[in-house]
């Protein structure tokens, strides 16, 4: 069956650049896996090899249940759907569907009725003697799709396929991408940098960074229980704040935010709030000083920056290194809350949040403590 | 999850079509005011070419007045009737299409083979082969002569048209030309089609000749060109009368002591007349592979 794994696969570039770095990873038949990090993780690099565009150093790439390393591009009976889409800019809609079978020697009959039974299922039937630049993005985005479910392969595999696409058409794609994986339940494997994309498809997602494969799990799961700093970082948006505290006897101490958590070893941490788990009563409940400086008023709720007294976390995840605009020793943060919420720039209030929602790090090592 | 195949989901609309933003079509001015400085500069660029035409109706006493006679008495239609008389100008002139013909396909096919391979292939030495295939486009004609020649008389093509031909069947340029065009097309379409299942020479010729149109034009038309004037060469390696190309056929009509200028021209004409219909023809890809380094849409 469709099932794509990779097994301790590495890919030096010549050069000497890491690009994969010991990656095992099972995606079984059927499942939409998400493969999610910044530019240059690898996560592509990981795709491409499956395809068979790269070949990796070392390691064991199987489709269904045969090692695919040394199998071209052509036999491994997957189907891929480029970034820009690729398509064939010199041939209609049709015949960019039709170009896979054509190669393949399938009769021209059944070529026929694939394309046309495809093209219905994607809406594209009064477009199929279009060339790709009389179409809208949407449009070749769906036939870059088309192209590939017309093959009818044992995987898919998905090369940032939305993020050519303005913002509005990419949420409602992303919605049809999840309904026609629901409906054919073919094994995907999904590259994106969009976390949002990688919590809204994946059934579970693969977080990457530096070739390393940091955390693997369904999006709730790393969502509630980041393994280490950088997926605590990463997955969220707007993203975990992490102020550094220090840890002696199960107390935690991080700016004036203490509480308690039996079985912490002492030492540096960083304790990670996410921004909706904060609240405004403070009696109780372990809390902090915030200074307000920025409110946002999304309508559905707001979004509260600010800082507190201490020292901010780097994970590695930052999308880019932007300057602080905070003076002296104070930590961003960034809290959400129900609409209804009267915050002014320059208020102070104090904030809580309960102690077993409040996230640790070692901060040494990066790894979550639990 | 559903287990459904492709199959079971056939002729069901999964998804609904998207708006039709339509076809972007393009508007086009007419007139616009370039046109006041564009004009008169083509009537300058024109002049020698209106000149050849006319003198080519003149008789050769007109030719040789001064100033010259720049409306001839009368249309002598006798010039291009003589031209096709005196000399075998009709041999000559498939003579001359027909070595610009092969030569022609012989330069889009081996150079688009060699411009791929040094575009898109890997292979041991590549880039100082290639480097040493552009080193050759320095190097004068004149200096080559001499030993293309010896060689094209081993082949035992001198006198033949096969001396025209097997030598100019690939050149650097056209090597050149495709394979800068070639690394310009998105990697992504050959990738594309590499997973759907085509092989390397199913890519060059199903995706990347298709869409390199303009290069493929401009090499066709520039190599037609240099053939179909090239002078030199046949000088050197044709020396009996049937064999001739054009160019050299119209040196037949210029004596040591006295040139027919009024059939030189006719005949001028006539031999230009294919290269003219060729550049009318293919303008817009003559111009396009010149100006555009890339490729968009």
């Amino acid at each position: 069956m469709g099932q794509v794994v990779f097994e301790h696969v590495n890919k030096v570039f010549p050069g000497g650049t890491v690009a994969i770095d010991d990656l095992s990873l099972e995606v079984p038949d059927g499942q939409f896996m998400i493969l999610v990090g910044p530019s240059g993780c690898g996560k592509t690099t990981a795709l491409r090899c499956v395809a068979g565009l790269e070949k990796p150093t070392s390691g064991t790439i199987r489709v269904g249940d045969r090692v695919v390393n040394d199998v071209t591009p052509r036999d491994r009976d997957i189907a891929m759907v480029f970034q820009n889409y690729a398509l064939y800019p010199h041939m209609t809609v049709y015949k960019n569907l039709a170009f896979g079978l054509r190669q393949r020697k399938t009769e021209k009959g059944e070529i026929d009725r694939r394309v046309r039974s495809v093209s219905t299922m994607l809406g594209l039937d009064d477009l199929l003697r279009r060339r790709p630049a009389q179409l809208s993005g949407g449009q070749r985005q769906r036939v870059a799709m088309g192209r590939a479910l017309v093959r009818e392969p044992s995987a898919f595999l998905l090369d940032e396929p939305l993020s050519n696409l303005d913002a509005k058409l990419r949420v409602r794609m992303r919605a049809e991408l999840k309904r026609l994986h629901t409906r054919l339940g073919i094994t995907t494997v999904y590259v994106t940098h969009d976390q949002i994309e990688a919590m809204t498809l994946g059934d579970r997602i693969a977080v990457m960074s530096n070739g390393k494969l940091q955390q693997l799990g369904p999006p709730q799961e790393l969502y509630d229980e980041p393994t280490n700093l950088f997926v605590a970082g990463f997955i969220g948006s707007p993203p975990m704040n992490l102020i550094r505290g220090r840890a002696e006897g199960g107390r935690i101490t991080a700016s004036d935010l203490t509480f308690e958590r039996a079985g912490v070893p002492d030492g540096d941490v960083a304790v990670g709030i996410r921004p909706e788990t904060v609240v405004q009563q403070s009696d109780g409940l372990p809390s902090f000083e915030f200074l307000v400086d920025v409110v946002e008023p999304l309508g559905d709720e707001i979004v509260v920056h600010g800082s507190t007294a201490g020292t901010p976390v780097e994970t590695g995840a930052e999308e880019e290194e932007l300057p602080t605009m905070l003076e002296g020793s104070r930590a961003p943060i960034t809290a959400r809350f129900d609409p209804g919420v009267r915050f002014h720039p320059g208020d102070r209030p104090r904030l809580g949040v309960p102690a077993e929602r409040l996230h640790l790090f070692d901060l040494r090592t990066g790894a979550a403590i639990r | 999850m559903s287990d459904a195949t492709i199959e079971e989901v056939a002729g069901e609309a999964l998804l609904e079509p998207l708006p039709d933003e339509g076809d972007p079509g393009r508007g086009r001015t007419l007139f616009s005011a370039w046109h006041l400085i564009l004009l008169p500069l083509a009537f300058v660029m024109i002049i020698p070419l209106l000149w050849m035409v006319v003198t080519s109706f003149e008789t050769l006493n007109e030719t040789r007045q001064f100033p010259p006679v720049l409306v001839p008495g009368s249309l002598r239609w006798q010039n291009y009737r003589d031209v096709l008389e005196q000399a075998p100008f009709a041999r000559w002139f498939l003579n001359t299409l027909f070595v610009t013909v092969l030569v022609v396909i012989g330069n889009l096919i081996f150079c688009s083979l060699a411009g791929y391979a040094f575009a898109r292939l890997k292979f041991f030495g590549r880039d100082v082969i290639f480097l040493l295939v552009l080193a050759t486009l320095m190097i004068p004609f004149q200096v080559i002569m001499i030993p293309t020649f010896l060689i094209v008389r081993q082949l035992g093509l001198i006198d033949t048209l096969g001396a025209l031909i097997v030598p100019n069947l690939a050149g650097a340029f056209g090597i050149f030309l495709l394979r800068q065009f070639f690394r310009t097309l998105p990697i992504e379409l050959e990738e594309a089609a590499r997973i759907d299942g085509a092989s390397r020479l199913g890519i060059l010729f199903k995706i990347v000749l298709p869409l390199s149109g303009p290069a493929l034009a401009t090499l066709a038309v520039i190599t037609f060109m240099w053939t179909w004037n090239d002078f030199l060469w046949p000088l050197v390696t044709l020396y009996s009368e049937k064999n001739f190309t054009l160019q050299l056929g119209l040196t037949t009509f210029t004596g040591a002591h006295q040139s027919n200028t009024h059939l030189l021209m006719a005949a001028n004409v006539m031999s230009m007349l294919p290269l003219l219909l060729l550049f009318f023809v293919a303008q817009r890809w003559f111009i396009r592979g010149i100006a555009t380094t890339g490729l968009k849409g």
